[in-house]
């Protein structure tokens, strides 16, 4: 009887949400990760900026100090440090992807055993970065690593790459290339398969060989590719603490830190718990990244308005 | 809901039995909750605690004793959380400036009483270690001595004698260092072992109270008692005395140089006696002496205090100081740092110390000659930022002594940043 009635209701005086449904729909799937990504993320970072301007060692009240906390940092030597080793990370880093390229392009034929050859220089990238940071740890120790065994066998002075401030940064950041290539790699393998054999083969026709050819014809279409590797790169290079952490531990005598280092150390280290300082030390971070973020958000905005 | 509605329930019960001072007696008989939360991680420490949490639950069969172990690392960044939210009834903690924030943050339980209606018997000589703001803030269960360990065997082939002085030592050290061999094995990877050498370079050269006083930011880091200091330290670094590459290596990783008689000593706490024994020397090879004089100041020593404490949001605490009774009484102290537990010196001045060689010494050496005082140790003295950043210039300085004074700028920099 009821669906009777609702049957013949039905048509004439629609619900609320049965006249808004198409509009709204979108919406209520959208709400949980809305909801989420505002307590987890958005939040957090406003929450960063206001425990930035206090000093707070977690447990006792805050205390407000306005701009303090910025101020120091501008003549804090340890920020200095750190935001240089930032800058040698992200600009070292992006060897990365030459080198990535250099392999796909080698590793881009038809041999036989060659998938293995592939999943040997992809392999890096599936260890944990605290294996790869343990690993490079021991390659590169003063007395019994296997750089400096090589570098005496050859007739050259041994050389404690982590223990010298000058060279530690540069040997972490090897280390961390490492997996590092082997992801490019992979973007650019995955990017060679698209490349169009019909293109190539009108260039061919047309005289294009060698370095040519990659420039001209390969390279521009494997833009996506690139563009991708470029921005997990760049991320990785900002992102830089497991290996930092288990290689160094940010020494010798903090030459090491990059800026997220010296946020843990401040804010959450066994001496740490200046949390106003470490939240002032994540806001610089923060606008760091969203430099390079909105710049990429902004690149596909407009590639996306291309294609249309 | 219920088991909020059980905890409490059980608190109100063991606070009705045993009110107060009547805990004196300590073998009245406990009911309820205890919830221990421990940082003794390591195997030979994790033993000897879940022993006596064993051994208290025998005594009290009513009790429900809760014994939660965590890693004792992560420990010194848990201990927060810990503290704050559903805290448990007894933690571990570490003496002196180390119980500052936690005091200060009213997160500690105030257990002067404790010490003054005689509940604690044999406790004056460390009352000092867990006296802040002029009240007790807990209890030492165990401490060690710190001094050179040196090989033995080593010394005998070069025929050197334990040094007194600080000249006697740089007199052995030169002929160590002829030999082709290092006198010193150390491992600064991870700072604190620095710190370890400037406390006793410090207390040496200016003495117990200077020392201290530089410890609670009274004293200008670019003062000349400072600067002579590290001019003492500098004539070791400078003849070659420490293992190359330290700043790479863990302390234990160092040990393998004294292991292998590459480095004749090692300037560390009495725990590396076990790792030097497990590597297969014996105790005709190894031995200790205490640290040579410098100035004519009376001695000042290394000795580090692991304590227990009592939330002050903890939920049994009757049941929670009946355990510090227990664990500080003098036979448990002696069972508890026994070689086949702790292997470490009791806190209890009626307690007998395990027949060991480096017990013993160390026993003697902190009772009879160490009429300066007892320092916990730099990372212990020191506010904590002060500490990380002390120490990172002490490695820095080792490495290289010509940075000392833009050291000393930054650190005094800090100083007057830190202390307020």
């Amino acid at each position: 009887m009821t669906s009777l009635a609702t049957d013949t209701n039905t048509p004439h005086q629609k619900g609320w949400y049965r006249r808004n449904e198409i509009k709204l729909t979108p919406w209520l799937f959208l709400l949980p990760g809305i909801l989420f990504f505002s307590v987890y993320v958005i939040v957090p970072i406003f929450q960063s900026f206001w425990i930035s301007f206090h000093e707070w060692d977690g447990l006792g009240e805050k205390v407000f100090v306005g701009f303090d906390n910025y101020e120091r940092l501008a003549s804090d030597r340890k920020f200095e440090v750190s935001f240089w080793n930032n800058l040698k990370w992200l600009f070292m880093y992006l060897l990365a992807i030459p080198a990535g390229l250099f392999i796909a392009l080698l590793l881009n034929q038809k041999v036989w055993g060659i998938r293995l050859y592939k999943s040997m220089f992809f392999f890096p990238f599936v260890l944990s970065q605290v294996v790869v940071g343990l690993v490079f740890s021991w390659f590169y120790l003063p007395r019994e690593g296997l750089l400096n065994a090589v570098l005496v066998m050859v007739g050259m002075e041994p050389v404690n790459v982590l223990g010298h401030p000058d060279t530690a940064t540069y040997g972490i950041i090897a280390a961390g290339l490492w997996p590092q290539t082997a992801y490019c790699m992979i973007l650019y393998l995955t990017g060679l398969n698209a490349v169009d054999p019909e293109q190539v083969e009108a260039a061919r026709l047309d005289g294009a060989k060698g370095l040519k050819m990659l420039w001209y014809v390969i390279l521009p279409q494997l833009r996506p590719a690139t563009f991708i590797a470029f921005v997990v790169t760049i991320i990785g290079a900002l992102r830089s603490f497991d290996l930092i952490s288990v290689m160094t531990n940010g020494g010798p005598f903090g030459s090491t830190r990059v800026l997220s280092f010296f946020m843990f150390e401040e804010s959450l280290s066994e001496f740490g718990f200046r949390m106003g300082y470490g939240a002032a030390i994540a806001v610089v971070l923060f606008m760091l990244m969203l430099c390079f973020i909105g710049y990429f958000l902004w690149s596909m905005y407009q590639e996306e308005k291309g294609a249309h | 809901m219920t088991f909020n509605l059980k905890t409490t329930l059980a608190a109100l019960a063991a606070g009705t039995m045993l009110a107060g001072p009547a805990l004196a007696d300590g073998h009245a008989k406990l009911s309820g909750e205890l919830r221990i939360m421990s940082d003794m991680s390591n195997p030979a420490p994790r033993a000897a605690m879940e022993g006596l949490a064993a051994e208290f639950g025998a005594m009290h069969p009513d009790l429900n004793i809760e014994l939660e172990i965590v890693d004792r690392e992560a420990w010194k960044t848990q201990i927060r959380n810990a503290l704050t939210a559903n805290a448990p009834d007894v933690i571990n903690w570490y003496a002196a400036n180390r119980m500052g924030p936690y005091v200060s943050a009213g997160l500690f339980e105030d257990i002067s009483d404790m010490y003054e209606d005689g509940s604690l018997p044999g406790l004056d000589a460390v009352k000092g270690a867990m006296t802040l703001d002029g009240k007790q803030w807990g209890v030492p269960y165990t401490y060690y001595q710190w001094g050179i360990y040196y090989r033995e065997d080593m010394f005998k082939d070069l025929g050197l004698v334990e040094p007194v002085t600080f000249d006697d030592e740089l007199a052995n050290c030169q002929k160590i260092v002829d030999s082709g061999k290092k006198c010193y094995a150390i491992g600064t990877k991870f700072l604190w072992t620095a710190g370890g050498w400037f406390d006793y370079m410090n207390m040496r050269t200016n003495g117990f109270d200077f020392h201290m006083e530089l410890a609670r930011g009274e004293v200008a880091w670019t003062d000349d008692r400072v600067k002579e200091t590290f001019a003492n330290w500098r004539k070791i670094i400078d003849m070659g005395g420490y293992i190359d590459d330290h700043q790479s290596y863990s302390w234990q990783e160092a040990l393998k140089f004294m292991t292998d008689g590459d480095a004749a000593s090692y300037l560390i706490g009495n725990f590396a006696v076990p790792h030097l024994r497990e590597a297969g020397l014996d105790d005709t090879q190894i031995d200790f002496y205490q640290f040579p004089t410098i100035a004519d100041v009376p001695q000042g020593e290394d000795a580090p205090t692991d304590t227990f404490h009592i939330p002050a949001n903890a939920s049994n605490k009757d049941n929670a100081r009946a355990f510090l009774q227990f664990v500080t009484s003098a036979d448990v102290q002696t069972k508890l740092n026994g070689g086949d537990a702790l292997g470490q010196l009791p806190v209890n001045a009626a307690s007998s110390v395990d027949a060991d060689e480096f017990l013993e010494q160390g026993f003697e050496m902190l009772s009879n000659n160490a009429k300066g005082g007892v320092a916990q140790f730099f990372d212990r003295d020191f506010p904590a930022e002060m500490a990380s950043m002390g120490m990172e210039g002490l490695q820095e300085f080792m490495v290289f002594p010509d940075n000392l004074d833009d050291i000393l700028v930054r650190l005094e920099e800090a100083r007057g940043r830190i202390y307020k």
